[in-house]
Formats: C-alpha cells, structure tokens, sequence
C-alpha cells in the first residue's frame, strides 16, 4: 500500500514542479494526520494491553516457571525439571480429578445444548406470545444468578430432607430418595445438574436468536412439501442455528472443564474425591498441600487439556460457517 | 493475501518479542529466592516484655464466628488504655490457607493458627522462648505446651516455641439428654460395650444414633475415630505420628482396632444417612433440635450447647474397652501465634500471658470459650453451675490431665493431611469402598509421601 501511494507522487512530481509543493505539503500533512491518529489508537491500546500483559500474560509465564520448581510458596525454591510433571501421570487422584472433568461436560454442555434445542425450538413456535415472554425470563433466570448462591441452594435442594427427597416421597418413590450430594455413585450427577440448569439459559437464548433469524419462507416451503414439526427441526432449524451450536458448546465445554466454584460450594470434591475436579485440585495443592510448583504443572497441562478439546469445536464450527 | 501475510507475520514478531521481553522479566530468578533473606529467621525477643505505656494498636487475625478472642481483646483495652485491637477475622479454612502469605507479607501482632510445624520451619514465626522464660510459662504442665514446640527439621514435640494457646479444647461424646432417657440410659456409658448398646438401642428405637458431619472437605468422623483410637491404644503413639517423630506409624495394631470398630458403627447404620453430605453447621443444627443422641465433638460448643439446650445436655470422653480403663481425647490448645515480622511482638505475648493469668481473662475463657484455660495446674478457675455441661467438659478435662490422654489431633500431622487423606478415605469407609486396613494404610502412605516430599 505505501509502495503504490510512494510511486504515484513521483510520478506526479515528474509532471509539474510547481504542484510537488503542494503535494508534499499534502504528504506531510497526511503523515502527520496518520502519525496522530496512530498516537491515539496506541494510547487507547496501551492501557489494557498492558493490564493485559501483567494480569494474564505475566502470571501465565510465572505459572510455566513455577512448574520446573519445588516450591511451597514462601521460601527458597529448588529447581526439579519436568518431575512435577512426571508425578502427575503417576498420580491417579489427579488423573482422576481429569477423568470427572470430562465427565462433566456431558452434564455441563452437552444436556444443556441439547434441551436448550428442545426449548427454543418449542419457545420459537409461539415466539410473539407472552407465554414465550415468560419461558425465556424464567429459563434466562438462572444465568444472573451467582454460580456461589446456585451452588448453596442446591446442596439444599438436594439434601437428604431436601424438595427433591420430599417430592420423591409425595410420588412414592421412596426408594429412590438419598443424600445426593453425600453419595459416590451420585455426587458427581448431581453437581451437573446444578450445572446444566446454569447452562440452559444461555443456550437457550443463543439458538432463539439463531432461530429467529431464519427465513420463514423456508418453513412455508417445507410445509407446502409435507413436512412435519420433527422434519422442520431437522432440515431447517438445526441446520441454521449450527454456528449457534457451535458458540454453545464451545462456551458450555469450557465451563465444564474450568468448574470451580459450582464443585467448591456443593461437595468441595468429595465425598471420596468422586466431584474432585482439576480446578480444585490446583487450589488444594497450592494452598493446603504449599506445592506451587506441583499445583503449576497441573494447571498448565490442565490448559493444555482445555485447548486440545475447544479449538477442534473452534474449527468445526468456522469450516461449517463457509 | 501478502497483505494479510505480512500483517500476520509482524503480528507473530511482535508477539514473540513481548513473549520473551516478558520471560526475561519474569524468569530470570527463581521463584521465593529472596522472601527468607529479610530477617524472618527466628527472630528472639530483646526489652521489656510488657505494652509499655505509649498507645500500642496490635494488629489481631482471628477465626470468624468465635467470640472468645474479640471478648478478651476488649477486656485487655479495658484494663490496658493504651492498647486498641486493629482485628481481620475470616473463616479457619481461609486463615489456614492464607497463613504464609499473611505472616511474610502482612505481618499480624497475633494470628490464629493452623499447626504451626511447617510455618515455624519456615521461619514465619516469632520464638517466644524468651517469654516463656519471663512469664515463667516453663513451670506449667508441660504437654500444654509441647503441641507449639517445633525442632529445626520442623518436628513438634520439642525445640522453641512458637505458639500459645487462648485456651486448650477438648472433644468427647455430647448427649442429648431427653433422647438418651428415652431408651433407657440414665448415665454416661463406661465402657464401649455400653456405648455400643446405646448405640444399638436409639437405632432400634428410631433416633439417629450419631449426627457426625463428614461431608466436603471435613471428615468429621475422625473424631470418633481418635477417641476409639485412644480407647484402644496409647495417645503417645497416636502424638509420635502427629508429631512426625521418625519412624512413627499411624497402622498400628490398636488403631486397626480401633477402625475396625468405626466400620462397625458404619455398617450398622449408626450415622445419619447423609453422614457423607453433613457438614458442621448441619450437624450442630440437627443436634441442638434434638434430631440425634449423640454427636462427637470438642468442648468449645459447651457454652454454646448451655445457652441452646439448658439442662438437656450431656458430656462424657470415648470410654475405654474395659471398665476403669484409661481414656484419652483429642485436646489441643486454641493455637495464636506472632510474626516473626510482627511490629508489636513483645506486646502481643505480654497479652497471651495475660490471657492465662488474669482472673477476668480467664472467667472470660471458661464462660465464652467453653474450654479450660492455659496456665498452672492450681490455677483459679470461675464458679460453673454443676448442672450445666461447661461443668462436665472441665471435669473430663481434668480426667483427661490424670490419664495423660491427651492427644494432638489426627487431622493436624501435616499440612494436607486432613483435606486430602483422612477426608477423601473416611468418605470411602462411608460408602464401603474402603475398609478398616485399607483406610490406615492409605493414610500412612500419603503422610510419608508428604513429610518424605
């Protein structure tokens, strides 16, 4: 671009002396309105670039720093290599704590994608209602709702003389009722269903928008060939909310792998380690156990855990946009 | 297609050399290479020993939702002008999480602390040797203050002190007293074949035996655990583990016993169903509502438990296997101690000697902290009516003193040996995942891997 703009001056300078005055007046003036300008988008960068450098990028280094050492936090630190990650593949508490992480993502994104689909598909049929009005209010309601203050009034809920026990008890199904938060075989379970009801909201509003998009002329046409509700959804609306989809699980998958607060509130990882999750595991290490170096290598594996799962999602979702 | 190219390559430099200006920044040292250089070696105490007569603020960390500390701060400013409390309070879970950094960067006059063998290793803490000395803390049983002496390869029992008690604490069986006449037991068991059979007899009767909380990160069922432990075996053995003593095992012979005797208790639906989920408000909750006969818990709920359930409350230790045997409890003093950094260090101890010496300060112990206080065996003791359960905690306690049995916590041998072994291996004794062997073999191996790592 400046080689093109460089090679017209000269030629025009080559036409007439007298006008080159003014076009370098012109330049000059340019440059200097380029120069300016330039000023000004660094100056609005530079701040959060730097807040982004110091508060993202320099503790990211620290934390790969910090993996190479044997460290409890406050004294001198002793250089250990990759041990700290060799431990980690001996551990099977923390290979555990991966196993659960992944488990929760079937709680965590895939259930909340697929009766998001569900609900904004039946929300879209009477979309100008106010019945629609009400549902998206009340299915939203759980996204401004403090993941913390989600987590404590569900370990009530789920108590043993919780509203889910009692219900159960009024349907005669006494058999079924227990401590589920306070189970092995359920803990993990019931923290995703605190999880996916959190989620459902936001999926649900993402694939209403998505669908609100869509032409209705093509329902009209699918109608007119005969197609039911079912094949609707499946030649039409699924097909045209896929980058909805996309940015769903995308966001849900991440929050499934990054669980902290949710797991924190309702079980702190128990009982018997069966909700222990990587987030939660760093924290214990580094903060009970004082092994920073231990805690930093799990953190920066458990990063990489999350790139290798997200930017496939990432990249089905971007070919299917073409 | 150059365009986009080029901008991407000079976006890729341009990265790269923030990246590698941020790694020279950053990475040239190792990390905590220079926190220890500045004077948090053991500092010793020099001059005088008292708060002067100048205005002194010390600063106090203390334990949320505990009144004691805030009570005898406010007794100490009135009897010392002088001397104002600048207080932090926070749950112990976050204290026992934040105590390193605090004590190296934001040093508090008095904290309430977690164990203290790995903070004094670390040369976080003040040596209150010297006060000892002055106060003459010397002469006063000795086992009350051996939990807070830590050696130089950072192993308790022996070496400076590092640490001092508010009070010390004591855990036992609290009863609920309608509840236990219900089925017939009129007084304390002696013996745990009694205690079995009243365990046996409010199962059969369709109340909650026990309302244990063990569920999150608090297995709560080491309590009953230790007190079985020390029916079984002897407290020393169980104190040369907590201590870390070389050598010391917590898979012993009696212990397994003792476990097995737990999983007994398990099996036979003893606790709450929701033992696994209960957690220490829920179980203070459902006790105090009369929902559960027995709870095992320590003796800084007796105040509490008398304002909560007057008359209807009773206490007594884990009784031994044969009758007239000897007993043991898990006791441990309420643990403050002073930054090595601290700015008021001489002040701070001058307040924990009163703390344990003053008459009002000692009432003030007894009748909000529920617990004995510190200090000589003779020393003066408030007036408790005989009918409330403060009286019977203080009366165990001096049991416990003529037995000897009393025990470091369990849960206090290392760091992380609470939230990551007892808790998670308690839970699986719970679901039957694990047995009696399984869970002191499982614990031993950790604590080695922990002091060994």
């Amino acid at each position: 671009m400046m080689q093109t703009r460089t090679t017209g001056t000269t030629g025009r300078r080559e036409v007439s002396e007298q006008s080159s005055t003014s076009a370098e007046a012109r330049r000059r003036a340019l440059r200097a309105r380029r120069l300016r300008r330039g000023w000004v988008a660094l100056g609005l960068v530079v701040p959060a670039a730097v807040a982004y450098a110091a508060f993202v990028l320099r503790p990211l280094v620290l934390t790969v720093q910090y993996s190479f050492y044997d460290w409890n936090g406050v004294t001198e630190s002793t250089w250990v290599g990759v041990e700290n990650y060799r431990r980690l593949v001996d551990n099977p508490e923390m290979l555990g704590s991966i196993g659960n992480a992944l488990e929760l993502i079937v709680y965590f994104s895939f259930v909340p994608v697929l009766l998001g689909l569900l609900t904004a598909a039946t929300i879209r049929k009477f979309a100008t209602s106010r019945l629609a009005l009400v549902s998206r209010t009340v299915l939203f309601l759980p996204q401004v709702i403090p993941l913390v203050a989600a987590g404590i009034m569900w370990t009530w809920l789920l108590a043993s003389d919780g509203l889910v026990n009692e219900l159960l008890r009024g349907i005669g199904l006494d058999a079924l009722t227990r401590a589920w938060l306070g189970d092995t075989s359920t803990a993990l379970p019931a923290v995703g269903v605190i999880g996916a009801w959190v989620a459902l909201g936001l999926c649900m509003l993402l694939l209403l928008a998505g669908m609100a998009k869509i032409d209705p002329s093509l329902y009209e046409a699918a109608r007119i060939d005969g197609a039911g509700a079912v094949r609707e959804f499946f030649a039409i609306t699924l097909p045209s909310v896929r980058q909805e989809i996309g940015v769903c699980v995308t966001v849900t998958v991440i929050s499934a792998l990054a669980a902290f607060d949710i797991v924190y509130i309702s079980t702190q990882g128990g009982p018997a380690n069966s909700t222990l999750v990587p987030g939660l595991e760093i924290y214990y290490l580094g903060f009970f156990s004082r092994e920073v170096g231990q805690a930093s290598a799990l953190a920066v594996v458990f990063m990489a855990l999350v790139l290798a799962v997200v930017l496939p999602i990432q990249r089905l979702t971007r070919e299917s946009d073409r | 297609m150059s365009r986009t190219t080029g901008r991407s390559r000079r976006a890729v430099a341009t990265a790269s050399v923030c990246l590698a200006g941020l790694i020279t920044v950053t990475a040239c040292s190792a990390p905590g290479a220079s926190t220890t250089d500045d004077g948090t070696a053991d500092a010793v105490a020099t001059g005088d020993m008292t708060c002067g007569t100048e205005d002194v603020t010390l600063s106090a960390y203390v334990e949320t939702g505990f009144p004691l500390a805030q009570e005898l701060f406010d007794e100490f400013t009135v009897q010392h002008p002088n001397v104002t409390f600048d207080v932090r309070e926070d749950q112990f879970a976050v204290i026992t999480q934040n105590a390193p950094r605090v004590l190296a960067d934001n040093p508090p006059d008095l904290m309430r602390l977690p164990q203290v063998s790995e903070l004094a290793a670390d040369g976080l803490l003040y040596d209150l040797d010297a006060a000892a000395e002055a106060f003459g803390w010397d002469e006063w049983p000795a086992s009350q203050l051996e939990q807070m002496r830590v050696d130089e390869d950072g192993r308790r029992g022996s070496g400076p002190l590092y640490a001092m008690g508010l009070n010390f604490s004591m855990t036992g069986v609290f009863y609920n007293k309608e509840l236990a006449a219900e089925i017939g037991m009129t007084a304390a068991p002696e013996t745990l074949a009694e205690l079995d059979d009243a365990l046996a007899k409010a199962k059969a009767a369709g109340i909650t035996p026990i309302a244990q909380f063990n569920g999150g990160a608090t297995g709560g069922l080491a309590f009953p655990l230790q007190g079985l432990m020390a029916s079984y075996g002897e407290p020393a053995e169980i104190n040369a583990w907590t201590y870390q003593q070389p050598g010391a095992s917590i898979d012993t012979e009696t212990n397994v016993q003792a476990a097995e005797h737990l999983q007994r208790w398990v099996e036979a639906g003893y606790f709450a169903e929701d033992v696994n989920s209960l957690d220490y408000s829920m179980m203070m909750s459902r006790f105090i509502g009369g929902e559960s006969l027995f709870i095992f818990n320590g003796d800084w709920e007796s105040g509490n438990l008398d304002t909560q359930m007057a008359g209807n409350v009773g206490f007594f230790l884990v009784p031994p296997v044969e009758q007239g045997g000897e007993v043991g409890a898990m006791s441990a003093p309420l643990t403050y101690g002073i930054s090595a950094n601290a700015e008021n260090p001489e002040c701070a101890a001058y307040f924990l000697n009163w703390v344990a010496t003053d008459e009002t300060a000692r009432t003030v112990s007894v009748e909000v902290g529920g617990s004995h206080p510190m200090g000589p065996a003779d020393a003066f003791l408030p007036e408790v009516a005989d009918d409330t359960v403060t009286a019977q905690t203080l009366a165990a306690g001096a049991t416990i003193g003529e037995d000897d049995g009393s025990m470091e916590f369990i849960a206090n041998a290392t760091g992380a040996i609470y939230a990551k072994s007892w808790t998670p291996n308690l839970q699986k004794l719970v679901a039957g995942e694990i047995d009696a062997a399984g869970l002191l073999a499982a614990v031993q191996a950790d604590y080695e891997s922990e002091i060994g790592g």
